[in-house]
């Protein structure tokens, strides 16, 4: 059986339209040859010559399999698994012959628009899909109709479409949520971006580039002050002169908290990071979920951040962190590698000679990045020498956080004071349509942490020496215009700034109700629905209970119209006529035409006799006579009225 | 046991019976199943499940739900393609042995919906598709193979559509008191016999002057002189010379002159030579063993030997209409 040549060109538009998205990620040659295939393709279909032979495509896609081959170094785990989909997807297209193949390639199809979901899950996709599923759908009605041209096809998909939308939705709500995962993931299977717990010139520099949400925050009550927002992330020890890296050994030891003041509750909606860190604003006292928090004052949880997470956060913002800290700790927070940075230990050392005790080395430490002539700027020079640190403080001047806060602790340690690098978010972007903060990867911070006699560790921002307008008003205020900038880190016409915000309300929406709906939130949702005590019998039950009354109001809609009756007008005011007479007993039987019943009533009412005969005479010629007068269906209308017994 | 249980069951499903006039599709008469692509794709919307669960995808439930759902709908649409679709056999025409019977059915569609691709089939496979648009009928004309000579049923036939995605087998089974006379297969031209009988009155010498009568279409078998090619050119289908019948020539085709050959090959020459008979505008009349047709002339003679021809020998009695004609033609003389 040989292919329609539409049918096949449905079938190219959809798998054109599903592997689109997947350019963005596919290597390159693979984009190109199924470029080449489709166009192939295409014109066979359109000159109607013979598809290749066998042999053929079975060396290209040996061919391709090799490539794959060499482009990932192996042919298992996801990325490779989609590429080699969406390779022999395209292949199957040359060897189409039957009926049955375009089925497969309709399946494959719907299979390759599941796997773009590993990448996006955002609303522009979700249209997309819904796009991409009604040319499927188009399609598909094509290879059950044949005749039938685009638009009657189109209709036919997009009602099924439409028709299906309610029942998925019953379904998306009450299907009975598993946690996942089923079975052991490749390593590959989860995006990571964000913070790293290392940090070394230019890493957090880069990542101030990403416009990309690391999470979200609803405050319960009033917010702290931007500048009092330091989302606490990875805590770093060891410095190699180059790296700062969190470094081994964490003591057991539970951290302790105490003069505490400044209570704040709030709610993080979390990107999956593929960490195991959760970010809170310092210093989290309380956290709705499992997590531990290490001596250095860090939340984490057991398992990788693989998916959207939300929780509760209790906050100190005034606290004392750890007065009493082991001996150990405080040795490895005043480590240095040996023979690095001298300029930089000698400044530190002269500080410490001039006396005044720990305070009085941190402010000379301050005034020394405000009063000597150093920038803040996101384009700072290179510093590939061994002592980058003394490059830095003495010759280039110019850093950007991470510069300020590695040199810092650097300097506070040559100084003796136990000091570590403390890296995450500060500020936060208020969403005022939808009520909560965002927190941007543009927003990354590294900062300082000191340990004081009495005070224990307190947190020193030396890039707030430099740039304060840093911590009170983001990103933009604190850099020259020129610099590049991630779009959203500017500041933005006001209409610019409300549509933004809008698109991000939506987007949180979205988040926390279609991407977010996890066991938990069908659970919390349901119950606010009104069910007591879900369980995940009740679900099925009621989603199968929901499912059937939808179909049911379905089928109603839609086998209403399949016979229609046309009683002729004339016929359901004779009929009328009929009944009146019925009242006074005088009832047609099935036997009568209009002529003998005429007779018969006007010998039984002959008062009537002459309204009988004329309604009857007027019923008689519309009906039988063939000949339509404008006037006569209006005339017996009037006629059957106004008759009276 | 168990397969007299299976047939009772299958006869309380389908009560098979032979219907006339107009049949009604209700759900009573209408059966659905998945289709073998449809459980591929029921398997299919289970390993995308299952992905979704692994890999926590919201979207991918939306996108195996919506997939899922629609998958169910169609059921609905494949049902509602063939409900409440009105059929009613239509007239068939005689045919030859060898030829295929053409099997007319009226299909009405009086809902606002139009029927896609619906497909009749009977149990040889022999299938026609067609599609019913809203508010009007469609006359549907299924092909089968008229092999022997008789009637020919069309059995139990396969009323059935997939629509809209092939995912659904919808069907409802047919079987009218439709019927299709076959003609015996006309056997290759044999010369006439010679005129026989001839009967005393008008006894005409001349052979050559026939009066044309008129045209009439072109049935299978008849001789190629006789087309009229004029008529053909100018587009008016194949048309057939008729010559009005010598009242003097008769001829009886007749089953006892024939040599001693299979009754078949018989019936078959003495349809070869109505045929003939015919196209050459002759008075015939027809002797078979059990009737006897006196002769005459035109198209519904013709129509009468080849009946009497098809029938011969199958227990169906054509007496009757034997008897209608002899009082026709007895009212005829008394006029």
């Amino acid at each position: 059986m040989k292919l329609d040549a539409r049918l096949t060109y449905g079938l190219l538009a959809c798998i054109l339209l599903v592997s689109a998205p997947h350019t963005a990620h596919l290597p390159v040659w693979v984009s190109t040859l199924c470029a080449v295939l489709l166009g192939w393709r295409a014109y066979l279909a359109y000159s109607g010559g013979p598809l290749p032979p066998h042999w053929l495509l079975l060396t290209i896609t040996l061919g391709g399999v090799g490539g794959l081959l060499i482009s990932f170094h192996t042919l298992f785990g996801r990325e490779v698994g989609v590429t080699m989909l969406v390779l022999l997807t395209t292949l199957k297209l040359l060897e189409m012959r039957a009926a049955r193949d375009a089925m497969v390639v309709i399946y494959l199809a719907c299979f390759i628009i599941i796997t773009n979901f590993f990448y996006s899950q955002n609303i522009p996709t979700a249209l997309f899909m819904l796009i991409t599923l009604l040319v499927i759908m188009t399609t598909w009605v094509h290879m059950q109709t044949g005749t039938l041209a685009l638009f009657p096809r189109l209709r036919i998909a997009a009602v099924l479409l439409l028709q299906a939308i309610p029942l998925m939705l019953v379904l998306f709500v009450l299907f009975p949520r598993v946690q996942g995962p089923l079975w052991g993931l490749p390593q590959d299977a989860y995006a990571s971006s964000g913070l790293t717990d290392t940090m070394s010139p230019g890493s957090l520099s880069k990542l101030s580039l990403s416009d990309a949400v690391a999470f979200r925050v609803a405050f319960s009550g009033n917010p702290p002050l931007r500048e009092q927002m330091y989302w606490r992330g990875p805590v770093l020890w060891n410095f190699d002169g180059q790296t700062w890296t969190p470094g081994g050994a964490a003591s057991s030891r539970v951290a302790q908290l105490d003069s505490l003041s400044g209570p704040i509750d709030y709610t993080i909606t979390l990107e999956p990071h593929n960490k195991t860190w959760l970010f809170a604003l310092e210093m989290p006292t309380r956290i709705s979920i499992p997590a531990s928090m290490t001596s250095d004052l860090q939340l984490r949880q057991k398992s990788p951040v693989n998916a959207r997470l939300r929780y509760d956060v209790h906050t100190q913002l005034g606290y004392r962190a750890n007065a009493e800290e082991e001996p150990f700790q405080l040795r490895r927070a005043l480590l240095l590698p040996r023979g690095l940075n001298p300029r930089a230990r000698q400044l530190a050392a002269d500080w410490r000679a001039s006396g005044g005790g720990d305070e009085a080395v941190m402010r000379a430490a301050l005034r020394n990045f405000s009063q000597r002539g150093f920038s803040y700027t996101l384009e700072p020079p290179p510093l590939p020498g061994f002592n980058a640190i003394d490059d830095f403080l003495f010759e280039t001047r110019q850093g950007f956080c991470e510069h300020y806060a590695s040199s810092f602790v650097f300097l506070m340690r040559a100084a003796g004071i136990p000091a570590r690098v403390v890296t995450g978010y500060q500020g936060a972007e208020y969403n005022d349509l939808g009520n909560y903060y965002i927190v941007r990867q543009s927003d990354a911070h590294a900062w300082a942490e000191v340990w004081l006699q009495e005070r224990g560790w307190v947190r020193v921002d030396p890039t707030a020496a430099i740039a304060p307008a840093r911590m009170q008003s983001g990103l933009a205020a604190a850099v020259p215009d020129s610099a590049v900038l991630p779009f959203m880190a500017r500041t933005q016409s006001p209409w610019l700034l409300k549509l933004r915000f809008n698109l991000d309300a939506l987007t949180n929406q979205w988040n926390q109700w279609v991407l977010g709906y996890n066991q938990e939130r069908q659970f919390a949702f349901l119950t606010r629905l009104g069910m007591e005590s879900v369980t995940w019998q009740k679900m099925a039950l009621n989603m199968l209970a929901g499912v059937a009354l939808l179909v049911g109001l379905l089928a109603l809609f839609m086998l209403r119209r399949l016979t229609v009756r046309n009683t002729d007008a004339a016929q359901a005011l004779y009929l009328k006529f009929c009944r009146k007479l019925e009242k006074t007993g005088i009832v047609r039987a099935a036997h009568e035409g209009p002529q003998d019943f005429a007779a018969r009533a006007m010998l039984l009412k002959p008062q009537c006799a002459d309204a009988i005969r004329d309604i009857t005479a007027r019923y008689v010629a519309l009906r039988y006579s063939g000949r339509a007068d404008s006037g006569a269906l209006p005339a017996l209308r009037h006629a059957v009225a106004v008759f009276r017994l | 046991m168990l397969t007299t249980l299976t047939q009772k069951f299958r006869i309380w499903l389908f009560r098979p019976k032979i219907e006339s006039g107009t049949v009604t599709l209700n759900q009573r008469r209408i059966f659905i199943l998945p289709t073998r692509q449809g459980l591929g794709f029921a398997f299919v919307l289970l390993l995308m499940l299952l992905g979704d669960i692994n890999y926590n995808l919201s979207l991918g439930y939306v996108l195996t739900f919506l997939l899922g759902t629609t998958a169910m709908m169609t059921m609905l649409h494949a049902f509602r393609n063939m409900a409440q679709l009105e059929i009613r056999a239509g007239r068939v025409d005689a045919v030859f042995a060898g030829d295929a019977a053409q099997f007319v059915f009226h299909f009405h569609n009086s809902g606002r919906l139009p029927r896609y691709h619906l497909q009749l089939r009977d149990n040889n496979g022999h299938s026609v598709a067609f599609d019913v648009p809203a508010q009007q009928n469609a006359e549907v004309k299924l092909p089968l193979p008229a092999a022997q000579r008789g009637w020919l049923g069309s059995g139990r036939l396969t009323l059935f559509n997939e629509f809209p995605l092939g995912l659904f087998h919808a069907w409802s089974y047919l079987e009218f008191d439709t019927r299709c006379l076959v003609y015996p297969k006309p056997a290759a031209p044999t010369p006439l016999p010679a005129s026989s009988a001839q009967s005393g009155m008008d006894i005409l010498s001349a052979t050559g002057d026939e009066d044309f009568a008129g045209l009439r279409s072109y049935v299978a078998g008849d001789a190629l002189p006789r087309i009229a090619w004029k008529a053909l050119a100018r587009e008016q289908g194949l048309q057939v010379k008729q010559f009005s019948a010598q009242q003097g020539r008769e001829l009886w085709l007749d089953w006892f002159l024939l040599p001693a050959l299979a009754a078949e090959r018989k019936l078959e020459i003495l349809t070869r030579w109505v045929l003939d008979a015919d196209v050459q505008g002759l008075h015939y009349g027809l002797r078979l063993p059990d009737i006897e047709l006196p002769p005459d002339h035109g198209a519904a003679h013709r129509a009468e030997c080849l009946r009497a021809l098809a029938l011969f020998g199958l227990g169906e009695n054509p007496l009757p209409r034997l008897q209608e004609r002899v009082a026709r033609s007895a009212g005829r003389g008394q006029a």
